[in-house]
């Protein structure tokens, strides 16, 4: 039986919803409509007679308050045009899934196998609308086809139509599971369909030697004894395949690549052996714990915690369905810092977009690509579901838009966590998995949504793609596993845990039996979302919030029954065992059969080519004018650098009440932080700060000065609101084009120097300022196919930096605080333009990037956290993006007091304009306010670094800045100056 | 010795059971995290605590409405428990997920002691967006709660909701609440006067943050206080001389002097 309940708000009562989709209408999509309605319906399909509906529908649906429902009859009436917009059979349905729990909590009853609810909504649109433009609603704001359905009808056809119920719900059908042998002995021409086809992303040389494998003799006798032949299954292959991809197994980064630079030639084996990794061993620091060997890299926090951390990208995902992607990176990087160790309690969240700009022409946009203001929005709201409802604050982020992100959107997702070092006395940072212990699936079931992830993340995007990697995450699904998994880690119950991400359960279970030397497992134990999933599905298959634990046989029943507090589900799939294998079984049937070694090490090492072009550095010829306040006010205006003050509010930072320096700072609290302060121990003194550092307009220019630039920001970032600077972790997330160099990307020569050169950066800056990287991502192929076109992102790098501040009592923000207050601007300032906000707001590119001098900065950070840390400075801001001139009037306006400038004073490399002094983004600056009695305490402490006092802070509103020639450059009202800064994203 | 027992009511997409678990331990109390499931199996009971803690989340995802699937679970597996609890006279306190289970329950506003009457809800803000923003309160001085009894001064907390517009079921509604004083906190500007939105941030009816029983003993409201518990939680606390706990401690504080003295010493 299906009941069809529709809730509808009372008249009178205000439909938000109907209004912001309203709002949507008319701004973006230009359609000009008198207003929406929404209605909620709930297709439920159970055996229920009338009156259990009805009671359904008053009980649970209802809020008797504010709205009206109505079971089997529509309650739509009156409007030009109804949209009805609901996800497809198969895709997650959270709002369905709590349905059912809130059924059977109110009834009494269990709903069976093949019951559930499917959750849609009507858009009930009044005003002078075509079906043309109704269409236009649809994919152009309301419904993603890729994973939902929509329709649309006017009243009489809404009224008349016979209605369709069944369609909404999955037909499992009654097919049988199978598993196909896939014959390899062909030739290259076939092996390389065979590839490409089945989604495996393996090149000929991996399809080969895989075909070899099965030609072993040895093998052949050993797969003989459990039922196998010389052919591999698609289990097998499929496994291989994901394992061995890109996105698992960094086959770019570990390459041997033939480098040449200016006519030098030199060969490097490997990018991140030779400069990642180097770095942080070269850097030593004492405090580091574990990195780049777990899920995410673990830092000392104090005497008893450590600190993990880790981010992700969730790039391809994002583009196809914005707000499932980024949901499901959210939750899904999530899981790193929670299978890092034994597992750590999550405390932080930070995100990083680049998106193309919000006002992209619609026209100029391809058929199958979403506008970038629909795939902003459609992130952040993921980002906030997944963020908040998992109870995690969002302290940290950055959007970057540029034109070069239309086609391929970067979505960056970061966690924070902290574990005691010891638990129940073992050190928490180790995993080990016993012979004997239990292979457990915990959280999630397993569906098709989410197949081929790892492999797919591993080709570039077309305008064909298949839908397949889309996913929507269940935030609550995943937090109350969080729940019961930290129960049970201190009550000691497990060994090891991990994720199940990219491969899922083929890559989790297949990475936790090196750790013991093989493994069994029984695929129709885990549990599944519908009937009809193949092996190699249940194998491979990315659903979300699953993690793979060792539990010791002796505490499997401790470990259910939190598990069922919880209403968790786990289930046992296998045990470890030193066999040297991996086995996995069907009913039991042998349907995997690989030697772990095979799986884990066969991989070979890539050969590639890579050359560098020095970039042309002429800087453009342009005058100076007279007036610098309209550029000041375009610069504050740009996108990258006004406010996202709309973003920021709809995340929760306050979350775990652990805030100390919030993402919004200031008189008003609307002033931009440079770097957030948490105390995630309440009775400690300790804290953590959170930056990040990414500008892919240096990176046009040259990849080496982007890399040391934007680890620079990251650690000025950090210093700035009082990290102790010899504290401080990394983290690096690569995103690139494709730096494979092939006749169909002749220039992936110079995209692989482009990556030289920043691994090179990543070193040089690393090392020199004492940072360590302690785990990092790549993402390669970050390209779009119109026609025979091929679209490539720029070079881009986000620097992610975790710090520790001592006494978070001591902690600083940028804002001015006091009238008189010196101000003073630490660092030199270098005629450095490239890639600068001031040429791009007009237009110009070319110049010099910003260089680094490292031993400079790290003594210029060691001198300012001395002083931060002795109470002597009121504010302090990191000049970035926009400069100094930015940085003072943000500092400025963000504490309500005007300021005075004066120009001639401020340090520099060689005589400079006015306007290259204010708007150079010179690494290694901060701009400083110190109140006149602490002047000589402070400056004592800066002794040894470049530093000037410039000016004071003023007690009126007025922004004053002083050329060389003694002229006002720029005389503006801080109100003004703000008011240019919030205006551009305050939707 | 002599600690009143908090129970910190726990269901899946609970998250701020931690900061509230914090504010009543540094109030002085003995807290313990207690699972709905917990309750409904009677493998715990109230019985043992003097105050019942809903704390803020998205309990259930707060899919359907907020607070609604969590609310329907204590209705239809322990409300014998929670009623007891409540003529007993012991303390419940809900922020925010807490104060909409509270409303959706019946709890509040629980005119003449009937606490299964649903006459007030929390939805969607006017703005149509969760909004994270920090809210100056005043206190209504002629309420009888319990929690904000001697606090003279506006409370200054943060609000992190996307539903929390509070709603009545009609006019006759509102004026008793307001008329039995159960009104206790409402949004103003800094000094203290009602100034729309964002001061109000969600657009609730008179400026209503949070409301009482007629009792003063069963409380809700929607802004944090138990995330204004030190000095440094204050969005400012690096421009002023700010010092000592944060202005949300002391309704903890009150909350656990009355159970000490109703139930401990007596």
């Amino acid at each position: 039986m299906i009941w069809r309940i529709e809730v509808g708000f009372k008249p009178g009562v205000i439909d938000s919803l109907g209004e912001s989709v309203k709002k949507s209408i008319v701004e973006d999509l230009r359609i000009d409509i008198d207003s929406v309605r929404t209605i909620d319906v709930y297709t439920i399909k159970a055996a229920l007679d009338e009156e259990q509906a009805k009671k359904i529908a008053i009980e649970l649906l209802t809020d008797p308050i504010i709205q009206v429902s109505s079971c089997g009859r529509t309650i739509a009436k009156n409007f030009s045009k109804i949209i009805e917009v609901g996800y497809k059979p198969g895709v997650t349905d959270n709002v369905g899934k709590t349905a059912v729990e809130g059924i059977e909590d109110l009834l009494n009853v269990e709903l069976k196998e093949g019951e559930s609810v499917h959750t849609s909504r009507l858009y009930l649109i009044n005003g002078q609308i075509g079906d043309e433009d109704a269409k236009r609603v649809c994919t152009g704001l309301l419904a993603n086809p890729i994973i939902e359905h929509y329709s649309i009808w006017d009243e009489q056809s809404w009224l008349a139509r016979k209605r369709e119920d069944e369609k909404y719900f999955m037909d499992t059908g009654s097919r049988e599971p199978r598993v196909a042998e896939v014959n390899l002995d062909v030739d290259d021409k076939e092996l390389m369909r065979i590839s490409t086809e089945g989604v495996l992303s393996l090149n000929l040389e991996e399809m080969r030697q895989i075909r070899d494998y099965f030609k072993d003799s040895k093998i052949l006798k050993e797969r003989k004894r459990v039922g196998l032949g010389d052919k591999p299954t698609d289990v097998e292959l499929e496994m291989l395949a994901q394992t061995w991809s890109e996105h698992c197994k960094h086959k770019i980064f570990n390459a041997l690549i033939d480098y040449e630079e200016d006519g030098k030639k030199e060969k490097i084996d490997s990018l991140f052996k030779s400069y990642i990794k180097r770095a942080t061993e070269d850097i030593n620091k004492d405090w580091l714990v574990s990195v780049f060997e777990d899920n995410a890299g673990i830092i000392s926090f104090n005497e008893d915690y450590n600190l993990v951390f880790k981010v992700e990208t969730h790039n391809h995902p994002s583009a196809l369905d914005p707000y499932g992607g980024a949901l499901t990176g959210i939750v899904g990087v999530n899981r790193d810092p929670m299978g890092t160790g034994l597992g750590a309690n999550l405390i932080f969240n930070t995100d990083v977009f680049c998106f193309g700009p919000p006002d992209f022409s619609y026209e100029e946009l391809p058929s199958k690509v979403l506008h970038p203001k629909r795939i902003f929005k459609g992130v952040r709201k993921g980002v906030e579901h997944g963020g908040n409802k998992m109870g995690i604050p969002t302290v940290n982020g950055a959007i970057v838009f540029d034109e070069a992100y239309v086609y391929n959107p970067l979505v960056y997702c970061g966690t924070g966590g902290m574990m005691p070092k010891k638990i129940l006395g073992r050190e928490s940072h180790i995993k080990t998995v016993e012979p004997d212990d239990l292979i457990i699936m915990i959280g999630g079931r397993i569906g098709k949504d989410g197949i081929h992830g790892a492999t797919f993340s591993s080709t570039k995007l077309e305008e064909t793609t298949s839908p397949t990697a889309v996913q929507i995450g269940a935030p609550i699904v995943q937090k109350k596993m969080m729940d019961a998994l930290l129960e049970t880690r201190d009550k000691g119950l497990f060994n090891a845990i991990t994720d199940n991400g990219a491969g899922g359960l083929s890559s989790s279970v297949g990475e936790m039996a090196e750790f013991c030397g093989g493994c069994v497992v029984d695929l129709e134990k885990p549990l599944t979302k519908y009937l009809g999933l193949d092996p190699w599905e249940l194998w491979v298959s990315e659903s979300q919030e699953r993690m793979t634990l060792a539990v010791p046989p002796d505490k499997i029943d401790d470990f259910m029954e939190v598990c069922e507090k919880w209403d968790v589900e786990a289930t046992v799939i296998g045990e470890f065992q030193p066999s040297g294998k991996i086995h996995v079984k069907y009913k039991g049937r042998t349907v995997l059969y690989l030697n772990i070694d095979f799986v884990h090490e066969g991989v070979l090492q890539l050969k590639l080519k890579a050359t560098w072009k020095p970039p042309g550095l002429a800087l453009p010829d342009f005058s100076q004018p007279d007036d610098l306040a309209p550029t000041l006010k375009k610069i504050l205006s740009s996108l990258n650098v006004c406010s996202k003050e709309w973003v920021i509010r709809q995340y929760d930072h306050e979350v775990q009440g652990s805030s100390v320096v919030k993402p919004l700072v200031g008189k008003v609290n609307d002033g931009p932080s440079d770097a957030a302060v948490i105390k995630p121990l309440p009775d400690r003194e300790e804290g953590v700060v959170i930056s990040n550092g990414i500008n892919p307009k240096f990176g046009e220019i040259d990849t080496y000065w982007m890399a040391a630039s934007v680890i620079d920001e990251s650690i000025r970032n950090c210093v700035a609101v009082g990290a102790d600077s010899e504290h401080i972790a990394i983290l690096d997330n690569f995103c690139w084009g494709n730096p494979i160099l092939s006749d169909d990307n002749p220039d992936g020569d110079f995209k692989l120097a482009q990556l030289v050169r920043a691994a090179q950066g990543c070193y040089y800056a690393a090392v020199g300022l004492g940072v360590p990287f302690i785990s990092g991502k790549d993402s390669f192929h970050n390209e779009y196919q119109v026609g025979d076109k091929t679209i490539s992102i720029p070079p881009t790098l986000l620097i992610s930096a975790m710090g520790v501040i001592k006494d978070t009592e001591k902690a600083i923000t940028m804002d001015v605080k006091q009238e008189g207050d010196l101000v003073y601007i630490l660092g030199i300032t270098r005629k450095e333009l490239g890639g600068s906000h001031y040429l791009m707001t007009k237009g110009l590119a070319g110049g010099y990037v910003p260089t680094l001098d490292v031993e400079v900065a790290r003594r210029l950070y060691n001198s300012l956290h001395g002083a931060i840390m002795e109470g002597i400075v009121s504010s302090c801001h990191d000049c970035s993006e926009g400069g100094f001139g930015l940085a003072a009037a943000e500092s400025s306006f963000a504490g309500g007091l005007g300021m005075d400038i004066d120009l001639k004073l401020v340090p520099v490399e060689e005589a400079l304009r006015d306007d290259a002094v204010l708007f150079s983004e010179s690494n290694s600056r901060f701009i400083v306010t110190v109140s006149p009695e602490k002047k000589v305490a402070f400056e004592n402490h800066m002794k040894g670094s470049i530093f000037a006092e410039i000016g004071k802070v003023r007690a009126d509103d007025d922004f004053k800045v002083v050329g060389k020639d003694g002229k006002f450059v720029i005389d503006a009202n801080i109100y003004d100056l703000k008011e240019a800064w919030q205006k551009p994203l305050r939707w | 010795m002599n600690k009143p027992k908090v129970c910190v009511l726990l269901a899946a997409g609970i998250n701020r059971d931690y900061d509230a678990v914090y504010a009543f331990e540094k109030a002085g109390a003995d807290v313990e995290r207690v699972h709905i499931n917990t309750l409904a199996s009677r493998r715990k009971t109230l019985k043992e605590y003097q105050i019942l803690m809903l704390p803020g989340g998205f309990s259930f995802g707060d899919d359907i409405a907020s607070g609604k699937v969590l609310a329907n679970k204590l209705k239809y597996k322990v409300l014998d428990q929670v009623l007891e609890f409540i003529s007993d006279g012991k303390l419940v306190f809900g922020v925010c997920n807490g104060f909409q289970i509270m409303a959706k329950l019946g709890l509040l506003p629980g005119f003449d002691g009937n606490y299964k009457n649903r006459l007030a809800t929390l939805t969607f803000n006017d703005s149509g967006k969760f909004e994270d923003r920090w809210v100056y309160l005043k206190i209504n001085s002629d309420s009888n709660c319990i929690f904000t009894k001697g606090i003279n001064d506006l409370l200054y907390v943060p609000v992190c909701h996307g539903e929390g517009k509070f709603v009545v079921k009609d006019e006759g509604v509102l004026d008793k609440v307001c008329s039995n004083q159960q009104v206790v906190v409402e949004y103003v500007d800094a000094e203290g006067d009602f100034a729309g939105y964002p001061f109000n941030p969600n657009g609730s009816v008179q400026n209503i943050a949070g409301i009482c029983d007629e009792t003063g003993r069963i409380f809700g409201m929607m802004p944090h206080p138990e995330d204004f518990i030190r000095m440094t939680h204050h969005p400012r606390w690096t421009r002023k001389d700010i010092s000592g706990d944060g202005s949300g401690l002391k309704l903890f504080k009150n909350a656990v002097e009355y159970a000490r003295e109703n139930f401990l010493l007596a």
